[in-house]
């Protein structure tokens, strides 16, 4: 879409979009471009700059079973993660679109969750899910040693996951029931004239209507699932125990920031980069899609 | 509501119920937890009756996370984060609407292509700039042989330097730096009628005046949108925190949860842990329970 009416002064243009695109060539694209330079040299260990070494930090990596099995738990985790969240949501949304009773107590309600930091809700849900204190742990009074994400990694990546899901439900509530309400009333009350139940209604006429939201969301929640789920990892497990719950972007901070890896962290950091910008360009085309809908 | 469905409407509300304990449950705990002492914590399963220790444990918390300090700097520093967004933004998205020279396609790409990698993605680089932020200017300056020409002609050796760490600059030009409120003030611009615009030309103003006295008072409902949710989207912010603000007297409320988290070794004084986690999620949530129309707003029209 373009104005009909605009400016023509140039000067006064640029000074408008000057300060943003200086931060973002400092913050943004300067630090981008050095990344790249990062991955491909190796800095020595006794000073004089570095040295080029080609795709040597990407094979390194590549090779290495450690970071396949962070590839692996991110993937588990987002999928799982959205999953929950997702489905869940849909679900309430669905439901508080009908307008029952007290919807407008739901509509609020469901996105607080998404108000709380990352790691305040991870403290909260460390404590909630311990094994001996807590509300879980009573699973462990029942039957004695069921329950420990200290100790059994399969629990403490349940932990995270359950910590993680809270906290997106109201946020895909959000998107689903403003993608509901967008549904002409008429369509809904022409079927039901028809003849059709609310689930038939649900299935043939709501779900249809809302995929392009549902692929949008799909996308932003396995983003998110690669980058907010630091402070929980962080404060929840530490991506512990044995390494059961180190995420990608934990991995990243773990062996930059603590292991003083630039190399091989800069690497990691362009892999990321590379999946996350083919998730993005999967939900422009798709975004894309839904405009050319209207 | 369509048609009479006394059963269906009875499982929805049982759903719906259900939610919504699930939605309220953590937030009870956490404010339960706080109330208790340290056996009433420790004991399984945990009372659900608040108790009278609250305001000792609120106490423990802030001394214990230097509250006192770390909430102002919160304070400051998600103002600032949220403030910094809406007028870059808002200025932003106005030349890339309202202008038309060369390279404006060019301008909209870059600062478009920044919503692609969030900040936690690419850490790592963004750290190093934090050290000295003029680094890619002395760089350019290096690498045309500017620097070595001013040492020739006048003896003088740039040297560029701003150090970022421990301070309020670094922590919050980072986040400034995205294109989402770009975005969503590109969407609302693209709204507002040419006429507009066209009788603001006829009379004599120019893009300064139209854009200060038209466009800003317009669009103060996305200025409050957009507002609310860096405020909230800044207070949350943890692993860039962590990383810049290496002096402990310089740190966020949030980055302190983690001296809050009860060592394995110590006193599993959980009630305290609640009590700060509850005193450091506050201010968003209540920000959010008041705004919630223009949090919402903000929301759906940021990300889409």
């Amino acid at each position: 879409m373009e104005k009909r009416v605009t400016f023509s002064s140039t000067i006064t243009g640029l000074l408008f979009v000057v300060p943003m695109l200086l931060l973002i060539f400092v913050f943004f694209y300067w630090p981008s471009a050095q990344a790249l330079y990062w991955a491909f040299t190796l800095e020595q260990p006794w000073g004089g700059g570095n040295r080029w070494v080609g795709f040597d930090n990407f094979s390194q990596l590549l090779s290495d079973p450690v970071y396949w099995g962070a590839i692996g738990r991110s993937m588990m985790f987002g999928l799982s993660s959205t999953a929950i969240a997702m489905g869940l949501a849909l679900i309430l949304a669905l439901l508080t679109d009908r307008e029952l009773r007290g919807h407008k107590i739901y509509r609020s309600v469901f996105i607080w969750p998404y108000a709380i930091a990352a790691p305040a809700l991870g403290l909260a849900f460390r404590f909630i899910l311990a094994p001996e204190a807590g509300l879980l742990s009573i699973i462990n009074q029942v039957w004695p040693g069921l329950w420990n994400p200290a100790l059994d990694g399969k629990d403490a990546m349940i932990a995270v996951i359950v910590a993680f899901s809270w906290k997106y439900i109201g946020y895909n509530f959000i998107f689903f029931l403003s993608a509901l309400q967008g549904i002409p009333r008429s369509l809904t009350e022409a079927a039901a004239m028809d003849g059709s139940g609310p689930m038939r209604r649900i299935l043939d006429i709501q779900l249809p209507l809302v995929t392009p939201t549902l692929f949008f969301l799909l996308v932003i929640n396995i983003t998110e699932s690669f980058q907010d789920s630091f402070g929980i990892v962080d404060i929840m497990t530490q991506g512990g125990p044995a390494r059961a719950t180190e995420l990608m972007v934990y991995k990243i901070y773990f062996d930059g920031f603590k292991g003083l890896d630039y190399s091989g962290a800069a690497a990691q950091s362009i892999i990321l980069m590379l999946l996350v910008i083919i998730l993005t360009i999967f939900q422009f085309r798709f975004i894309e899609r839904r405009v050319h809908y209207k | 509501m369509i048609e009479r469905t006394p059963i269906f409407n009875l499982i929805c509300y049982t759903i719906l119920a259900l939610g919504l304990v699930i939605a309220l449950l953590p937030f009870g705990i956490v404010i339960i937890a706080a109330t208790l002492d340290l056996k009433a914590v420790n004991t399984v399963p945990m009372p659900l009756v608040p108790s009278s220790h609250f305001w000792a444990n609120v106490q423990e918390a802030w001394t214990r996370a230097d509250l006192g300090n770390k909430l102002v700097h919160s304070m400051i520093f998600a103002v600032a984060v949220a403030f910094g967004k809406v007028l870059l933004s808002s200025m932003a998205a106005f030349t890339i609407v309202y202008f038309r020279f060369p390279g404006r396609y060019l301008i909209f790409w870059l600062i478009f292509i920044t919503l692609m990698l969030p900040l936690e993605v690419r850490i790592v680089p963004t750290y190093s700039i934090a050290a000295n932020a003029l680094q890619p200017f002395q760089a350019i300056l290096d690498v045309t042989g500017l620097t070595s020409l001013f040492a020739w002609l006048f003896g003088i050796k740039i040297k560029l330097e701003w150090g970022l760490l421990n301070s309020y600059p670094g922590l919050v030009l980072p986040l400034v730096a995205t294109a989402t409120g770009t975005f969503l003030y590109r969407q609302f611009y693209l709204t507002v009628p040419d006429e507009l615009a066209e009788a603001a030309k006829i009379d004599g103003s120019g893009p300064v005046r139209f854009f200060v006295d038209v466009l800003l008072p317009l669009s103060r409902a996305n200025m409050i949108a957009l507002f609310t949710i860096m405020f909230v989207w800044a207070w949350n912010q943890y692993l860039w925190p962590l990383l810049i603000t290496t002096d402990p007297k310089f740190g966020i409320a949030v980055t302190e949860l983690k001296t809050l988290i009860p060592s394995e070794f110590g006193l599993p004084d959980w009630n305290v842990a609640m009590a700060g986690t509850l005193i450091i999620m506050s201010p968003p949530l209540i920000l959010v329970i008041l705004m919630q129309r223009w949090f919402v707003r903000g929301l759906i029209s940021t990300d889409k």
